[in-house]
């Protein structure tokens, strides 16, 4: 019978880790568009802003991360486009 | 009266000590037009992500100061006009930024 299908190892389901907002969690305010090394973790190797999807980031600190980024590259802080950055 | 921060680059064809003097002619233009200058920051030469001018270096300063919201659009006026400049960014500060500015200057003083 089908329900009596069982298994020798028991299936591993993936356990999703449940994303949080950094700047919430730590309650950062302000972020420093004068800061490359900082700002380099919402960058990919590009040199392109990470979607919030993936860094789990809040809308409202998702504005403010974009700002800075955005910031930064008018004043050659970090490059607008960008090869093997990390 | 509003903050405002400025962060401008310098052309690295200035020795350090005209970059300085540039400063300087920047800031008693802020202190003449009524804006009172809270700090001034001399980052010194530094390189660039990419290149402006054909020059891949530059001077980069940090002004922040006091002021009407009309003197910035003076000030720009004069970045814009100065060739010594390249590169020229104001913007308001907000009581986050204020806050931060000051704590990092603050543990820099610690330091």
């Amino acid at each position: 019978m089908a329900s009596d299908i069982r298994y020798l190892t028991p299936i591993s389901i993936e356990i999703k880790k449940e994303k949080y907002c950094r700047f919430k969690k730590n309650g950062i305010k302000y972020i420093d568009y004068k800061n490359p090394d900082y700002l380099l973790k919402f960058i990919n190797e590009q040199g392109k802003i990470l979607p919030r999807r993936l860094t789990g980031t809040s809308q409202k600190f998702q504005k403010r991360v974009n700002k800075a980024v955005k910031r930064a590259r008018h004043m050659a802080i970090l490059p607008y486009v960008a090869d093997m950055m990390k | 009266m509003n903050r405002y921060e400025t962060v401008f680059i310098l052309t690295p064809v200035l020795s350090e000590d005209q970059a300085k003097e540039a400063v300087k002619s920047f800031e008693s233009y802020i202190k003449k037009n009524g804006g009172k200058i809270k700090h001034n920051e001399f980052w010194g030469m530094k390189k660039m992500a990419y290149q402006i001018q054909k020059k891949s270096t530059g001077f980069y300063n940090l002004v922040e100061f006091e002021a009407e919201g009309d003197l910035v659009s003076k000030l720009e006026i004069e970045y814009k006009r100065d060739e010594r400049i390249m590169r020229f960014m104001t913007v308001s500060m907000n009581k986050d930024h204020i806050a931060f500015a000051e704590k990092t200057r603050k543990e820099a003083a610690k330091a």
